[in-house]
């Protein structure tokens, strides 16, 4: 399994949100970067969403809109986010366990969110993918700015 | 920056509460290396990373960014305010103004600069360390390190 490519429609999901479901529909209208990491808590996922959270102006200013998504509940992503102190919304993919992940290709077979990146235009279609090599591996942000620019040309 | 000016540049993005960044530090001074220190605060894993960040700048101010760079890194148990005063203290610096510098937006505005601009050239962990436009990322090999020493 691997990451969904670039020209491909954002697959139809359901994800566990603070108040509700984000939904494909969710997506529309605007551009999306889902930020998918394997558990809460763990030491890389805290490094990474912590420089990302750093950057939200920065990703503000080219238009793109973060979610953090993993396979733990939603109690446990808010206790996360707010230990934290992030602002970056938390998605949950806890129930049925895996299923998003499973249809953005992320999912590892040890039950969890490899470590990924997916970025969807506004009209629902990916515009960039990526996976980290290993689930310990932290994606630089400039991934992200290159991606985001080379769409801006 | 510090070091011989003949020796070869390195030009490390830190925390001051890392440690894996502490243990490089330890690792520099003993080698004959040209040294940039750029701050790379990561706020969520080191609450006090950014105080000390801009403790240190704030100590640049009256010529003494280095010893605060040390100071902070040689003891990295005890960066909270009355730790961060004590070391002003004992460096001779004007604790008064140190305190109002460390909290200017100017020094804000410093340190995110280097965070942005480390973000950009591929930081994405610390330490990472630059020598001859390469990248190495997170606790370097002695090897990599001894063999940027020899060369230089």
């Amino acid at each position: 399994m691997a990451v969904i490519e670039a020209g491909q429609p954002a697959p139809a999901f359901s994800l566990g949100r603070e108040d509700g479901r984000f939904t494909r529909a969710d997506l529309e209208g605007r551009r999306t970067l889902l930020v998918f990491y394997p558990f809460a808590f763990s030491s890389v996922c805290t490094e990474q969403l912590s420089i990302y959270d750093d950057l939200r102006d920065d990703f503000t200013a080219h238009g793109v809109t973060l979610y953090g998504v993993s396979c733990d509940a939603g109690a446990s992503q808010r206790a996360f986010k707010e230990q934290l102190g992030i602002e970056i919304e938390q998605l949950s993919d806890f129930e049925p366990k895996g299923e998003a992940c499973r249809a953005f290709g992320v999912l590892h077979p040890g039950g969890f969110p490899q470590r990924a990146l997916v970025l969807i235009g506004p009209d629902g279609v990916v515009e960039w993918s990526y996976e980290a090599a290993s689930p310990g591996d932290l994606p630089g942000a400039n991934l992200i700015f290159d991606a985001l620019e080379a769409q801006a040309v | 920056m510090r070091g011989p000016e003949s020796a070869r540049l390195v030009v490390v993005y830190g925390d001051f509460e890392c440690p894996f960044c502490a243990a490089l530090e330890l690792r520099l001074r003993e080698l004959p290396l040209r040294v940039a220190f750029r701050h790379f605060p990561v706020r969520s894993s080191h609450p006090r990373a950014w105080p000390a960040a801009r403790a240190a700048e704030a100590a640049g101010l009256q010529g003494r960014f280095w010893e605060m760079h040390d100071a902070l890194f040689d003891d990295q148990g005890r960066l909270e305010d009355p730790h961060l005063w004590d070391r002003a203290e004992r460096l001779g610096l004007d604790v008064a103004r140190f305190d109002a510098d460390r909290r200017t937006a100017a020094i804000e505005a410093r340190i995110a600069a280097d965070f942005r601009a480390g973000v950009r050239a591929g930081v994405a962990t610390t330490p990472t360390l630059f020598a001859d436009g390469e990248l190495h990322a997170g606790r370097p090999d002695p090897a990599v390190l001894d063999a940027l020493a020899n060369l230089g």
